[in-house]
């Protein structure tokens, strides 16, 4: 696999405690998954998606992970029409 | 030395690491088992409310416009019975830097941070704290950390809480993004003491203290524009920072306002779950953390809570969400406000309650927040639609959270419904008996809980006989 030279924002994903090591007070739905993190940096040394890599992130400190995106960008938007609002507030329609 | 990180291994280092991240010894203030000198840690910080306000103006912070919605108000006139329909203003709380009333908190935390030479904050939020500790952080020269609760487990974000991620990171703060769970306190912890960063906790006594210019500008702001002061302050509650700030400062003022909480009604659903998380349209503002909070304030991220919700309401209205995103719709259409949802939790109570007050009352609202891509009424009720949840309009009674949201047919139908604050004072008393058996409180601890739950010592010693 091709791989992402150093230097590019990139995003990383960590088990940071698998389902066993969950807190004790955790809902039996949530108890069954583990716990994930993602964070965004700079990709320290060239490496491919999967691969264990480090970030230098925006605080300056290095988190390892696995490399899982390149350039992770935002999507949320306003959404579909929804159509129930629209005469909220306009009693002549 | 590699220091153990498991989750019991952190948890248990919790006070020494809180401790050092912060500056601040809890220790001095404790009277009893239960006791603790309250007054004396919010005096202790340093800060006069003078201070507060010019350490906040130096970052953008406060001073925000009160605005009375007349349409708003004319609106509500036409629905309720003669002579009601009290005036409501709102205090646009958007206008602070990053948004929301909480770059007041964040203000004085940045502030603190810099004081003490920290080289960078750190916050474990999901809710508009999370952009306020950016915004400050970013003012002072400051590094920042956010650790959000942001996916599910199928790795679906929330997309209220997409877009404070993206705000955080506009900022430029880095944000630590996790799944559903409460060990987003465990990650803060490690975070902290990996850093050695400054915890900006939402509960300290510096961030509470930061709200009381908001209560105090309120006040005067009211009075300046009516020659009156108002009669009723509704308050979305969730931690209880935004109340005991606000309170306070209407104190300080002089005011006699009575202080309703207003959260969104959320039971049902539990905050931990991981099938529940992208089944409720609110981050902020509901039940799941307003009544936990509300009943057990040293829950937080502190040893001791300087938000203490029942010390300062008199009633807690709740609301549902299909009532909060009508009034959120309206607030655009009619007064050409558009504003975040969430913050949007107190116009609806007000509007619920204005039409029960006489014409020459006053209510204010006591925040805005800003909105925007996937933090906008739209976004949530399109996103709950993709989750299956049945969005209807009709009587918004008839919602059952996480399955139905309800959005009223008509303004009449927003009533919202009163949540008893005896039973929140009672279960508060329970939360505190399982921490001390009742047969070993001091009368310094019996004196610290009537005071903490707004009641007097012979209601307290009643209530207690039934435990």
């Amino acid at each position: 696999m091709n791989k992402v030279p150093a230097g590019r924002w990139v995003e990383i994903e960590k088990t940071i405690l698998t389902p066993e090591q969950r807190a004790p007070q955790v809902p039996e739905d949530t108890a069954k998954t583990p716990y994930i993190m993602k964070v965004s940096g700079f990709l320290e040394k060239e490496a491919a998606i999967g691969d264990e890599a480090v970030v230098k992130t925006m605080s300056g400190r290095k988190v390892s992970g696995k490399l899982s995106l390149i350039a992770p960008h935002y999507e949320h938007s306003f959404g579909d029409t929804v159509e129930e609002i629209l005469k909220i507030g306009r009693d002549d329609l | 030395m590699t220091r153990d990180t498991s989750y019991a291994a952190v948890m248990a280092r919790k006070n020494e690491i809180m401790k050092n991240s912060m500056g601040l010894d809890y220790e001095v203030y404790k009277q009893g088992a239960l006791a603790f000198d309250y007054e004396g840690m919010m005096n202790d910080c340093g800060f006069t409310l003078e201070d507060v306000i010019k350490i906040q103006s130096q970052t953008k912070v406060g001073n925000t416009p009160m605005f009375e919605l007349k349409n708003i108000t004319e609106a509500v006139r036409k629905i309720a019975p003669e002579g009601k329909g009290a005036r409501i203003f709102v205090k646009d709380e958007a206008a602070n830097a990053s948004g929301s009333f909480k770059a007041r908190r964040a203000a004085i935390s940045a502030y603190v941070a810099e004081q003490k030479g920290y080289k960078g904050m750190i916050a474990a939020t999901s809710g508009n704290y999370g952009a306020a500790v950016a915004s400050q952080a970013a003012q002072r020269n400051l590094k920042c950390i956010i650790l959000q609760e942001i996916y599910d487990s199928h790795g679906v974000g929330q997309p209220e809480i997409v877009e404070k991620a993206r705000k955080c990171e506009a900022f430029g703060a880095e944000v630590v993004r996790l799944t559903v769970g409460p060990e987003l306190f465990y990650c803060n912890l490690l975070t902290l003491e990996e850093t050695g960063f400054f915890n900006a906790s939402l509960y300290t006594p510096f961030a509470i203290k930061g709200v009381e210019s908001l209560g105090y500008e309120l006040v005067n702001q009211i009075r300046s524009m009516t020659g009156k002061d108002a009669d009723v302050v509704m308050v979305t509650n969730a931690g209880g920072g935004n109340l005991t700030g606000t309170a306070r400062g209407m104190l300080a003022a002089g005011s006699k306002a009575k202080v309703v909480a207003c959260s969104v009604d959320l039971s049902g659903l539990h905050m931990a779950s991981d099938t529940d998380f992208n089944r409720k349209s609110f981050t902020t503002g509901h039940t799941g953390f307003g009544v936990p909070f509300a009943t057990w304030p040293d829950r937080a991220d502190v040893p001791r809570n300087a938000a203490r919700a029942l010390r300062y309401l008199d009633d807690y209205l709740l609301v549902s969400q299909g009532e909060v995103f009508y009034v959120t719709e309206m607030l655009s259409k009619m007064e050409g406000m558009e504003r975040g949802p969430a913050g949007n939790t107190s116009l609806t109570g007000a509007v619920a309650l204005a039409k029960t007050m006489d014409k020459d009352k006053i209510i204010v609202v006591q925040e805005t927040e800003y909105t925007g891509a996937g933090k906008h009424h739209n976004s949530q009720l399109s996103f709950a639609k993709k989750m299956g949840i049945d969005v209807r309009r009709g009587d918004p009674k008839d919602y059952v959270n996480g399955k139905s949201i309800v959005i009223p047919e008509k303004l009449s139908q927003i009533d919202g419904h009163w949540q008893d604050t005896d039973k929140l004072r009672r279960s508060y008393i329970k939360n505190a008996i399982k921490q001390v058996p009742k047969e070993e409180w001091t009368e310094a601890d019996k004196n610290f809980v009537a005071e903490d739950v707004k009641k007097d010592r012979a209601w307290l010693d009643e209530v207690l006989k039934e435990f």
